[in-house]
C-alpha cells in the first residue's frame, strides 16, 4: 500500500503557499467538462461542493436527509477555533498548531496541521461574509469564547448553535450553485458502493430511499465528506442517521482505513436514563468555561448538591490538573470523570455521572449573561432531564462523539485510491489520537472550502480520465451487489431486529473498546464481535421490502458494516501497545495513571488494507517525524 | 405509564391512509416522544408488522426531521419543542395521543408521518443567500455589526426548516420559513446589495409552490420549536412590497435575463 503522505518541501510555513502557487491548474474553459460526486453535504460537503461548482466543475450531490441542511454537523454547538488573535492574548498560527499536535498527543502530520492553522482565519472571513451570525461584543467586533486544552481565547461562536449557523452558510452557497445550474442535489439518497474502474475511483452505487432504486453514478472523481463512525456504539452523541457505510465500503474498494481505534469519548453529556436510550444528547465544552466538574468527597453521598458544603466537594479536574483545571483536553478529562465514577464517587441513580456546575457563573455573572451564552443548552437540558440547570448543577457523564480515525489520506486530501479524495471527519483528520474542541469545524470547512479546489484541480490537470459510463461493466458489477446484498438483509427474515445487534454490538465496544482498553479484552471483543456478526446474518429481521422507504432496511446494511468497522477498531487498538490521546491501554500508563506513548514504536499512522472477506487485514504504516514541535509527555498540570 | 395511541399509516402517496389504534403499556416518563415510538416499531417488528415510518437524526432539537401533529397540534402540547425534546412526562397515564403528518399541498406524503418537504429548499435555491466566493471576503473585523442587530439576525437565523409552521397554518403558509431567511440575511450589511431582490425572489418561489398566504393567525409562531417571531413576517413584507412596488436595477436587470 502506498502512503507516500507527498507533503511539499521547504519550511513548515510555507509548504501551503507553495503548493498553491505550484500546483497545476485545470483550464476554466475545461472545467465544465469534469464531474465531481460529492457525498455528504455537512460542513465539509457542502462547501465543498459550493466552491468547486463556483469554479466551474459540474457537482453531483447526495445525502440520505431529505435535505441537505440537514447534515449532522448542524448539531455542533460550541464554537470555531481561528488563529485570529483578536484579544491579544499571545495566539498565532504557530500557537494553535503547536496545540493542535500536542493536542493530538503527536499523532497527526504536522504539515497538515499547519496548513489548517493558517487557513483558519480566512474561513471565518468567509464564514462572515456570507451572513453567519456570530456573537459580536457592544462595539461590533467579534466576540471569542476558550475552550479546552487552549490558554488563548479563540472561539468563534453563534450562542449554542454554531454548526447549524456554519452549515446554513455552506448549505445557501450551496444553494446558490443549484440554482446557476451547476450543481445537482440527490437527497434522501445513500451512497452503498464505490467503483473504482482503472485503478481510479470513477463512480458511485446509491439506494434512492424513497423508491428504493439502485442506480450507478460516472464521474471523474468522488469525494467522501460522510462525517465519522462514533455510532458505532449505538449510544452516542451523533445523529441517528450518521452511518460509515460509505467509508467503510470504499475501504473494502481498497482505501486505507487510518487509525480506526482513535475514537473520542466527550466528557460533557447527559447520562444514560434508561434501557430505552437512543442517544446520549451533548452539552457543549463551552460550558467548562464557566462551569466547574466535581463530585462529593464521599463515597455515595446522596444529599442534594445544594446541600454538599464547598468543603466536601472534590473539584477533581482542579485538583489533578491545576495548569488548565476544567479546561484540560476532552481524553483526559473523559478519563479523570471515568476514574472518580469507578471508585465509587459518581452521582445520580446510576453513579455514573458528575456535577457540572455553572450556579456559581450565575451567581456571579447574573442570570442574563450566563442565558446569552449558553441559553439553548440550559434550555435542552431542562427538557431532557426535568431539571433546572440555573438552580441545580447539571449532571455528566462521557458519551462517543467523534472519530479522529477515518480513511487514510496524503496532504491533498486523496486516499490511497486515486480520484478518491476524503474531506471532514471521514479522513483520518489532522486531529492525532484527540481532537480539541471547536475544530471539527475548522477542518471541515478548511477542507471543503480552501483545500480540496486546489488539490482536486492538481488531480485533474495532471490525470488522464478514459471516459466511463454507468453501462460499463465495473459499474454493473458494483449496482448487482447492491442489489444482492439488499435482496440478501431482507431474505434472513430472523427473529432479532437491527437495534438489538446494535446495542450489543456497541455494549462491547463501550466495554472493551472505550475509554480504556486492554490486550484481554480486546482479544475477547473481537471473538464476540464475529459471533454477532455471523448471527446477524442468520438472525436479523427487516420487514417490508426494497422497493418502498424501508427504514429498518437502511439501518441494517449499515450495521451490517459497523460489525465489520468494529472488529477492525479492536484490531488496531490491540496492534496499538501504547497509550496516546483518546487510546488508552491499561498495561501502558505512568504511576500516577497517565497516558504512556511510546514513540520509539509507534509514533506514526497505522493503516489497514483490506483483504478478502475471511483474511485478516494487513497493517501498514506512514512514520510521523516532528520538526518545529518535538514530541513531548502531554502536560496540562 | 399506559397510553393508547393512534397513528397515521399511509403506505405511499397514493394510499389514503388511515389511523391505526395501538396500545402501549411499560413506556416511563422519562422517555422522549421518539423513544416511544422506537418502542413501538421494535414490538411490531417482533409481531411481524411494519413500523411506523417516522423521519428523525439529531435527537436533540436542531436538524429540523421530527417533525408530527401530536393532538392536533404541530411538534407537540409543549412550547419551543421539537417532537425529539419532548418528554412523556408532559403527558398522562392512560391519555389517549393522535400522532399525525403535517398535512399540506405543499408538502406531498412519502409514507406514514413522512412527507416531502423539498419546497422548502427550493425556496431557499430561489434566493436565501449571500454571494459570495471563497477566497474573496474581506478580514472579518472590517465589516462591524452592531450587538443588537447580530442578536437579531441570529434569532431569525436559529430557524431549523422543520415546516411547523406550514402545518399549522390554516392557508398552508411558509411565511415564517421564508421572512426568518429574508430576516436574518435582510438585516446584517453583508446582505444588503441583494437584500431586495432576495426579499422577491424567495416569496415568488413560495407561491410557486402552492403555499398559501399569510393572513396573521399566528399558529406559525405559537408552534415554532424555535419561538421564531411573526415580526420577521412583517419586516420581510416590508422589503418584498419595497421591491414589488419600486424594483431596484439589478433586480429588472435580473427578471429580463430569467424571461430569455
Amino acid at each position: 500500500m502506498n502512503l507516500a503522505p507527498k507533503v511539499p518541501s521547504g519550511p513548515l510555513e510555507e509548504k501551503w503557499t507553495r503548493y498553491r502557487s505550484t500546483v497545476k491548474l485545470v483550464s476554466p474553459a475545461n472545467k465544465g467538462n469534469f464531474t465531481v460526486i460529492v457525498v455528504g453535504t455537512g460542513l465539509a460537503g457542502a462547501s465543498a461542493a459550493a466552491t468547486l461548482a463556483d469554479l466551474g466543475y459540474n457537482v453531483l450531490v447526495f445525502c440520505f436527509q431529505d435535505s441537505a441542511r440537514r447534515a449532522h454537523s448542524v448539531a455542533a454547538q460550541g464554537g470555531i477555533n481561528a488563529a485570529k488573535n483578536y484579544r491579544n492574548d499571545g495566539d498565532s498560527t504557530m500557537r494553535l498548531f503547536s496545540e493542535t499536535v500536542a493536542g493530538g498527543d503527536f499523532r497527526s502530520r504536522e504539515a497538515n496541521v499547519y496548513r489548517l492553522a493558517e487557513i483558519s482565519g480566512g474561513i471565518i472571513d468567509q464564514c462572515v461574509a456570507q451572513g453567519v451570525p456570530f456573537a459580536r461584543e457592544y462595539s461590533g467586533y467579534l466576540a471569542n469564547r476558550s475552550f479546552g486544552g487552549s490558554l488563548v481565547s479563540r472561539t468563534f461562536y453563534c450562542r449554542g448553535q454554531t454548526g447549524q449557523q456554519l452549515l446554513l452558510g455552506a448549505y445557501s452557497a450551496l444553494c446558490h450553485q443549484v440554482t446557476l445550474g451547476r450543481v445537482k442535489v440527490f437527497a434522501r439518497t445513500e451512497m452503498l458502493d464505490l467503483v473504482v474502474a482503472g485503478g481510479r475511483a470513477r463512480g458511485i452505487v446509491t439506494r434512492d430511499l424513497v423508491t428504493g432504486r439502485v442506480e450507478a453514478h460516472a464521474a471523474d472523481a468522488v469525494l467522501l465528506a460522510t462525517g465519522g463512525y462514533a455510532n458505532v456504539f449505538f449510544l452516542s452523541t451523533n445523529a441517528r442517521g450518521a452511518n460509515a457505510t460509505a467509508i467503510w465500503r470504499a475501504y473494502r474498494r481498497g482505501a486505507g482505513f487510518a487509525n480506526p481505534c482513535f475514537t473520542q469519548i466527550h466528557p460533557t453529556c447527559i447520562p444514560q436514563s434508561g434501557h430505552y436510550q437512543s442517544k446520549l444528547p451533548l452539552m457543549s465544552e463551552a460550558l467548562r468555561n464557566d462551569g466547574r466538574v466535581w463530585v462529593p468527597k464521599l463515597k455515595g453521598d446522596t444529599r442534594d448538591p445544594a446541600e454538599i458544603p464547598e468543603s466536601e466537594r472534590d473539584y477533581y479536574l482542579e485538583r489533578m490538573y491545576p495548569g488548565y483545571g476544567n479546561l484540560a483536553p476532552r481524553d483526559i478529562a473523559s478519563r479523570a470523570t471515568k476514574r472518580v465514577c469507578d471508585e465509587g464517587y459518581g452521582v445520580g441513580v446510576s453513579g455514573r455521572g458528575v456535577y457540572l456546575d455553572l450556579t456559581g457563573a450565575t451567581a456571579r455573572l447574573g442570570e442574563d449573561a450566563v442565558r446569552e451564552r449558553y441559553g439553548n443548552l440550559f434550555e435542552m437540558y431542562e427538557c431532557i432531564t426535568g431539571e433546572e440547570p440555573w438552580k441545580a448543577p447539571m449532571r455528566i457523564y462521557p458519551a462517543p462523539h467523534y472519530t479522529m480515525g477515518g480513511l487514510w489520506v496524503d496532504y491533498g486530501l486523496q486516499s490511497t485510491i486515486a480520484g478518491l479524495f476524503v474531506l471532514g471527519e471521514a479522513n483520518f483528520s489532522d486531529h492525532g489520537a484527540n481532537r480539541l474542541g471547536a475544530s471539527a469545524l475548522m477542518q471541515g470547512l478548511a477542507d471543503g472550502y480552501f483545500i480540496i479546489p486546489y488539490t482536486l484541480g492538481e488531480y485533474f490537470a495532471g490525470a488522464i480520465l478514459e471516459k466511463v459510463s454507468p453501462a460499463d461493466q465495473k459499474f454493473t458489477e458494483a449496482q448487482k451487489e447492491v442489489e444482492d446484498r439488499v435482496a440478501r438483509l431482507l431474505s434472513v427474515q430472523g427473529r432479532r431486529t437491527v437495534d438489538s445487534f446494535h446495542r450489543e454490538l456497541g455494549a462491547v465496544l463501550w466495554e472493551h473498546c472505550g475509554m480504556s482498553r486492554d490486550a484481554a479484552g480486546l482479544r475477547a471483543a473481537t471473538g464476540k464481535i464475529r459471533a454477532l456478526r455471523g448471527q446477524f446474518w442468520e438472525d436479523v429481521r427487516v420487514p417490508g421490502d426494497a422497493a418502498d422507504l424501508n427504514q429498518e432496511l437502511e439501518k441494517a446494511g449499515r450495521v451490517a458494516d459497523y460489525l465489520e468497522l468494529g472488529e477492525l477498531m479492536c484490531r488496531d487498538a490491540l496492534a496499538r501497545e501504547e497509550s496516546c490521546g483518546c487510546h488508552f491501554r491499561e498495561e501502558f500508563q505512568t504511576t500516577d495513571g497517565e497516558a504512556m506513548r511510546d514513540d520509539g514504536r509507534f509514533c506514526h499512522v497505522a493503516v489497514w488494507e483490506f483483504a478478502a472477506e475471511d483474511r485478516e487485514p494487513a497493517r501498514y504504516v506512514e512514520p510521523l517525524t516532528f520538526e518545529a514541535v518535538k514530541p513531548a509527555e502531554r502536560s496540562y498540570k | 405509564m399506559r397510553l393508547t395511541l393512534h397513528i397515521w399509516r399511509q403506505r405511499n402517496r397514493n394510499d389514503r391512509g388511515r389511523f391505526v389504534k395501538y396500545e402501549i403499556n411499560d413506556v416511563s416518563p422519562d422517555m422522549s416522544f421518539l423513544e416511544m415510538l422506537d418502542v413501538l416499531n421494535q414490538r411490531l417488528i417482533e409481531h411481524g408488522e411494519e413500523p411506523v415510518a417516522f423521519e428523525h437524526d439529531c435527537r436533540e432539537g436542531i436538524c429540523g426531521c421530527c417533525g408530527m401533529v401530536i393532538n392536533g397540534v404541530a411538534n407537540g402540547p409543549e412550547k419551543g419543542t421539537t417532537v425529539c425534546q419532548l418528554h412523556l412526562r408532559h403527558f398522562r397515564d392512560g391519555d389517549v395521543i393522535y400522532i399525525e403528518p403535517w398535512r399540506s399541498r405543499a408538502f406531498p406524503a412519502i409514507k406514514d408521518l413522512v412527507v416531502d418537504r423539498s419546497a422548502l429548499d427550493r425556496i431557499m435555491q430561489a434566493g436565501g443567500f449571500i454571494s459570495v466566493r471563497a477566497g474573496s471576503a474581506p478580514e472579518a473585523n472590517t465589516v462591524l455589526i452592531p450587538k443588537e442587530t447580530a442578536e437579531l439576525a441570529m434569532d431569525a437565523a436559529g430557524c431549523i426548516g422543520c415546516g411547523a409552521c406550514v402545518a399549522s397554518c390554516p392557508n398552508g403558509a411558509a411565511a415564517l420559513f421564508v421572512a426568518a431567511k429574508i430576516s436574518h440575511l435582510g438585516l446584517l450589511p453583508q446582505g444588503q446589495p441583494e437584500r431586495h431582490r432576495r426579499a422577491r425572489a424567495m416569496v415568488r418561489q413560495m407561491d410557486r409552490e402552492g403555499f398559501g398566504a399569510c393572513s396573521n393567525h399566528r399558529e406559525c409562531e405559537a408552534v415554532c420549536p424555535k419561538r421564531i417571531s411573526i415580526r420577521f413576517i412583517a419586516l420581510a413584507n416590508r422589503d418584498f412590497l419595497k421591491e414589488s412596488l419600486a424594483p431596484s436595477e439589478a433586480t429588472s436587470g435580473k427578471a429580463k435575463n430569467a424571461k430569455k
